[in-house]
């Protein structure tokens, strides 16, 4: 089932998608609508292409063949900072903060590269709006830190909320969770959905917690060898003996 | 401090410089004074690509070189003054700074550096085959003696002239510091991917950098056909500038427009004292001692002994 059918035109369409690195088939023919506002779930055993369709998607690696369309816009041949200009930001799997500036500097570079850029015009309060998005995130007592003195899941969170302060309209989050505790991926469940709700930010969500995937999702797809092998409702999606198979072995 | 109050600052800094000078009174005192001053321009120049975007480039002496036979040519051509003669070197070297930079920048690391030297080599190769500046030969420079409108000894000009550049490039490294350019400057150091993640144009701002930087060593690099009066490419393009250029702002911090000047006015002044009291042959020897007792004892150079 296709997401937001009727008057609302996807946020994102991703049409016959293909990569390959070399003789490796990465990713092959990916069909995928995204529905404004919707929370997304993509799953798939280690090497399944999620992360290699993430990049695609954000202009970190080109895609040889189909095309990426944001808001109705091309996105094919767009370069990364452009892509999030637009208002398509993502999280890295590895958390890659800017290591020689603090919390709050961080944050700063997407406010002054990506909104500022989008807007045309200087951002008031920058200072503000850094506390503001760490206060979010439960760091805002870190801001004049460097990010060598967080731990493993400050890090991610300081992770989100880079992306976060760039305003995206879609945001991709690539394994924001892995190798949290039970708590602490509630708390950044809780901080997703309330994005979600809250700012209406369409949110694609990868993860290999079935836990967290299940009660985020609305709609789940999953990936299996570069192919999209379902997409429809978590429930149904789970039972799905391809599904099962390619997690459990058939 | 807001950027106009600091250049004021660096302004009077400049015309104190050049008053002691005139107090001492001693010809030799420009000589040597002009060698620091242009480490000082040099230093300055490097850091904005080397230590604010971290992209180490080894050619300086391409871009010395450039700047230099650019006034070898317009000296043979024309009558210009020598403040046009800079610019014209800086505009020169800035351009090949920026060409240089879209066909290695894609390099990461040594790789670039690599590229930068080997571009290096191809421009004295270049040069060494140009008969119209001297070619292997070199080329004498006729230095006038005075320069009538200021009434002063013309290596006291090429010393103002040199204390001008260095405000200006102390004044441009400043202001890009804490600028939304240097921000994403520093992105460029930190991380590329997350940067371009970010919204960060880092192919664009590696050009400003390259191009900035290249510019600025074009322009130091401008006035020595008529400190030294005879130019050839072995010196011109002389190892010594690339080590040197490096050097200092590694033993002074790179991290901010302080240390470039703190290292060239620490190494440089060495150097020259230690060229008049035992041989110029120390030199060398000078910075690779400093170097490494730097990277040694204070790895983020002499104001990371100040600031964390």
């Amino acid at each position: 089932m296709s997401a937001a059918p009727g008057i609302t035109p996807p946020i994102l369409q991703i049409s016959g998608l293909g990569k390959r690195f070399g003789g490796f088939v990465a990713l092959a023919d990916i069909e995928l609508e995204v529905g404004r506002g919707e929370r997304l779930g993509l799953i798939g055993p280690n090497g399944s292409g999620k992360s290699t369709l993430v990049n695609c998607l954000c202009g970190t690696l080109r895609n040889e063949s189909g095309s990426v369309r944001f808001e109705g816009k091309v996105l094919d041949g767009a370069p990364a900072h452009q892509r999030t200009r637009a208002g398509l930001a993502r999280t890295f799997q590895l958390p890659r903060p800017f290591g020689t500036l603090t919390l709050a500097e961080n944050l700063r570079i997407p406010i002054l590269y990506a909104v500022q850029s989008r807007d045309g015009r200087a951002a008031a309060d920058i200072d503000r709006r850094c506390v503001a998005l760490l206060e979010t995130v439960g760091l805002a007592d870190k801001a004049a830190r460097l990010p060598k003195d967080l731990t493993q899941i400050e890090m991610r969170k300081l992770e989100l909320a880079r992306a976060m302060a760039a305003e995206p309209r879609l945001l991709i989050a690539d394994e924001a969770m892995a190798g949290l505790s039970h708590g602490e991926v509630d708390d950044i469940l809780a901080l997703l959905v309330r994005l979600n709700e809250e700012q209406g930010i369409t949110i694609i969500l990868i993860e290999h917690i079935m836990r967290a995937v299940l009660s985020f999702s609305q709609r789940l797809v999953v990936l299996v060898a570069g192919r999209k092998i379902a997409d429809g409702d978590p429930r149904d999606v789970v039972r799905q003996d391809d599904v099962v198979a390619a997690y459990l072995g058939s | 401090m807001k950027n106009s109050i600091f250049v004021l600052w660096l302004i009077v800094a400049a015309l104190l410089t050049f008053v002691a000078a005139r107090l001492i009174d001693n010809a030799y005192f420009y000589f040597a004074g002009y060698v620091v001053l242009q480490y000082i321009a040099l230093a300055t120049a490097w850091n904005i690509l080397g230590g604010y975007t971290g992209y180490v480039n080894f050619g300086i002496p391409a871009f010395i070189a450039l700047g230099a036979y650019s006034t070898v040519v317009l000296h043979k051509l024309t009558s210009l003054p020598l403040i046009v003669m800079m610019l014209v070197g800086g505009i020169v070297s800035g351009l090949v700074g920026v060409g240089t930079g879209y066909l290695t920048l894609r390099l990461r690391g040594t790789f670039f550096s690599i590229a930068t030297l080997a571009m290096a080599v191809v421009m004295q190769t270049l040069v060494t085959n140009w008969a119209f500046v001297g070619g292997s030969r070199g080329a004498y420079i006729i230095r006038p003696a005075t320069v009538q409108y200021l009434g002063i000894d013309y290596i006291q000009y090429l010393f103002l002239m040199m204390l001008g550049l260095c405000v200006l490039t102390v004044g441009v490294a400043r202001a890009i510091e804490k600028s939304r350019l240097g921000y994403g400057f520093a992105t460029i150091r930190d991380d590329e991917l997350a940067a371009e993640a970010s919204g960060v144009p880092t192919l664009r701002l590696k050009l400003i950098a390259t191009g900035l930087s290249g510019g600025f060593m074009g322009m130091a690099g401008a006035p020595l056909p008529y400190y030294v009066t005879y130019l050839d490419p072995a010196s011109a393009f002389s190892l010594s500038y690339a080590v040197n250029t490096i050097a200092m702002p590694l033993i002074g911090g790179t991290s901010s427009w302080l240390g470039p000047i703190l290292g060239a006015i620490l190494l440089g002044t060495l150097q020259q004292v230690a060229t008049v009291t035992i041989s110029s042959a120390l030199s060398l020897l000078i910075v690779g001692v400093m170097l490494v007792v730097f990277v040694v004892a204070a790895p983020k150079g002499i104001i990371g002994w100040f600031w964390k």
